[in-house]
């Protein structure tokens, strides 16, 4: 293995000049938008909607309400949703006793494989953050919010606060220090699930969810 | 295709046999079409011009210091817990792939969608050592179903259409039969995630490995590239060694121009950012993440300026996508992993000039190619440089490329030289011209390829410099 790696490096190092450098890279047109937040939430908005998402805007204290009559309106009995995140704290102390059961991931993934792939219904997670032009939400997840949490389940909510949202991929990156150390998995979401492999034809839901709900906090 | 046929021969059969063939023609006609509006639409608002000069200029810094970038992308991974190998050629990145499943008693592997383990053909060797490797991605599930390989790199199942993918479900894993694709899409889910749930293995490309961070990227739709990476307990990462580039941020503008030049979205799906495997107090992600480093014949493209851009390729497709060849053939006509232009600048480096010679010269050099590529590959002038080296180049430009000068010809070698000796010496080549035009009636009608459909150019009756000559002394030009 070592043979191959110091043989390939000497192959690239051998060149007799080094490779033409390229002009400086111009990231201006990426960099940022000046758009109010009213702008940011509602290119966000359509981005998503133009890719089958469902997006809402609800203040600070109704975002629980939102959830249930979205759960509701789909018959959805249980939701896995975090527990010692502060968003889990807040939801689980307003949940109502009749409300869709309430799931911890609280297991490794080993331990609870099949549950988790066929009886989980909805997922809920936060969401570190926005993009505007894209209509991609920026996940971040962790112990308390692990990975398959916005993957598994068919249907994917997600809360979003409207100050987070930033108006391109570049300009999250800087603002959010990025570079300085990436978690072991961060995550552009920009809607649910989806292909286009059989003639062309979208169909949604492939792999991942069928549905992805954005509640945006403001 | 007989065992007996040359590779220019089977090649030309190829691609006899799909111009015949009317529903390729129609599946890959509707198909580029629409990529191709939507690409338009994707880029309305933008300088494009400014976002294709950024794209390459961001390729070809991390292509100026690829060796430095390399090891520094290899020790960010392996501080991040990714174990990195590098592999020389595709048989070695096969065996290490191998003896990372023997190491877990690995007996089924699921794929995210990879072209380099297409190049290798990862999934036969694995199925010869005893591994199973099933397809995830939608398109290539369709096509491993059907065994056969991918023809487009982004829509590897674009051939068929949904009649055809209906009957292959319907006869391979009992689906009804059924033109509704969500319906087909639904089969495919259920029939993929109790595979996913056993696997043992995860193995995916990677778009763009960034060096200062030790970030693996991967874009996809379908959210299978994230289950592949995810849920088994081990993921393999296999990439190209061109792949890497120097900056997390220079991935912003890459993507953006990655997925618009490809299928118009002004983003995927899913952009997935692995940095290691799972961390003590997660609970889920793999708990190893290998990366292999696959060199397979790119050092040797490295040498040379010229053909160096190549490996700039972000592998977005737009090329194949608005090329008029690729577009009446379809991606199995080429016989190579990858097709359409930048297969024909890519695989004479990968297989050498003898198994490729005649992909450089199935081009029309209409130049759309080179247009729409996002990181600015001159794909036309590439294309007359390879088809220079499968006849040797010149003393200005000698062959680089494994297999040069593989279409050269004594005989043309020779009429080259007599048609320069001549034009050398005036008096000769006005008597030469002379006897032409005057036995013109001798000219063959039949000149090999050239007219077999077109007709013969006939030799005028009276050369140029004849007709300018008599007009310059006032005579009858005619
Ligand atoms: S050569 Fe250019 S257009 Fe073709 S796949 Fe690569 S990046 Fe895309």
């Amino acid at each position: 293995m070592s043979g191959s790696r110091e043989r390939i490096l000497a192959r690239l190092r051998g060149r007799r000049t080094p490779p033409p450098p390229p002009p400086a890279s111009d990231m201006r047109p990426f960099a940022a938008h000046e758009w109010t937040q009213e702008e940011r939430v509602e290119r966000f908005r359509s981005a998503i909607e133009s890719v089958h998402g469902e997006v809402h805007r609800v203040a600070h204290d109704g975002w629980i309400t939102c959830l249930l009559e979205r759960l509701q309106a789909r018959g959805i009995t249980n939701l896995l949703a975090p527990a010692d995140t502060a968003l889990g704290r807040e939801l689980r102390h307003a949940w109502p006793a009749d409300g869709p059961e309430l799931l911890r991931y609280d297991r490794p993934i080993e331990d609870w494989k099949p549950e988790l792939f066929h009886q989980v219904q909805a997922g809920l997670t936060a969401a570190r953050g926005g993009i505007a032009e894209t209509g991609s939400l920026i996940l971040w997840p962790g112990p308390g919010e692990p990975r398959l949490a916005s993957l598994v389940p068919p249907v994917h909510i997600a809360v979003l606060d409207a100050d987070q949202l930033h108006t391109t991929l570049l300009e999250a990156m800087r603002a959010q220090h990025w570079a300085r150390g990436m978690p072991t998995n961060a995550l552009l979401i920009s809607g649910p699930s989806k292909t286009a492999d059989i003639e062309q034809t979208l169909a949604y839901g492939v792999h991942g969810p069928r549905e992805l709900i954005v509640l945006v906090r403001e | 295709m007989s065992a007996t046929q040359t590779p220019v021969q089977a090649f030309h059969r190829r691609v006899h046999d799909a111009i015949h063939d009317a529903r390729i023609r129609a599946n890959f006609r509707s198909a580029m079409d629409g990529l191709m509006s939507k690409r338009r639409t994707a880029f309305a608002d933008w300088d494009l011009e400014r976002l294709r000069e950024l794209g390459a200029a961001i390729r070809q810094r991390a292509l100026t210091r690829l060796p430095d970038l390399l090891e520094e992308l290899e020790r960010n991974c392996q501080a991040n817990g990714i174990r990195v190998h590098w592999a020389e050629t595709d048989e070695e990145a096969c065996h290490i792939i191998l003896d990372i499943c023997r190491a877990h008693d690995a007996r089924q592997v699921i794929k995210g969608k990879s072209m380099v383990s297409e190049e290798m053909e990862l999934n036969h060797f694995l199925q010869q050592h005893g591994i199973q490797a099933l397809e995830s991605d939608l398109g290539e599930y369709i096509v491993q179903l059907a065994g056969e390989t991918p023809s487009h790199i982004i829509m590897p199942a674009i051939h068929k259409n949904t009649g055809e993918i209906s009957e292959l479900m319907h006869e391979k894993t009992g689906t009804e039969p059924s033109r509704d694709v969500d319906y087909l899409t639904a089969a495919a889910r259920s029939q993929l995630r109790e595979r996913f749930m056993q696997a043992d293995v995860g193995i995916s490309g990677v778009n763009f490995a960034v060096a200062e961070t030790g970030t693996l990227c991967l874009v996809e739709n379908e959210g299978n590239g994230r289950l592949t990476t995810t849920v088994p307990p081990v993921h393999i990462a296999v990439t190209g060694i061109e792949k890497v580039v120097e900056r997390l941020e220079d991935v912003a503008p890459l993507l953006s121009l990655l997925t618009r030049s490809a299928t118009g979205q002004h983003i995927t799906t899913y952009f997935n950012m692995i940095s290691g495997p799972r961390r003590d107090g997660e609970l889920d992600g793999p708990q190893e993440v290998h990366l292999v480093l696959v060199d397979s014949g790119r050092s040797g493209i490295y040498q040379d300026d010229e053909l160096l851009e190549t490996l700039r390729c972000i592998r977005c497709g737009a090329c194949m996508n608005h090329c008029p060849v690729y577009t009446r053939v379809g991606g199995h006509a080429y016989g190579t992993t990858y097709p359409g232009p930048i297969g024909k600048i890519l695989m004479p480096h990968l297989l050498g000039l003898e198994a490729t010679s005649e992909l450089p010269s199935a081009s029309t050099l209409c130049g759309a190619c080179g247009d729409v590529c996002p990181v600015k590959i001159p794909i036309p002038r590439l294309l007359v440089r390879l088809r220079r080296e499968a006849v040797e180049g010149d003393g200005q430009h000698p062959g680089m490329v494994a297999g040069h000068g593989v279409k050269r010809r004594r005989w043309e070698v020779a009429i080259w030289r007599l048609w320069s000796w001549l034009h050398a010496r005036p008096g000769l080549y006005r008597a030469g011209i002379a006897a032409a035009t005057r036995f013109r009636w001798l000219q063959p009608r039949r000149l090999g390829a050239w007219t077999r459909y077109r007709t013969a150019p006939r030799l005028a009756p009276r050369s140029l410099h004849a007709l300018m000559k008599a007009r310059a002394s006032g005579g009858n030009p005619r």
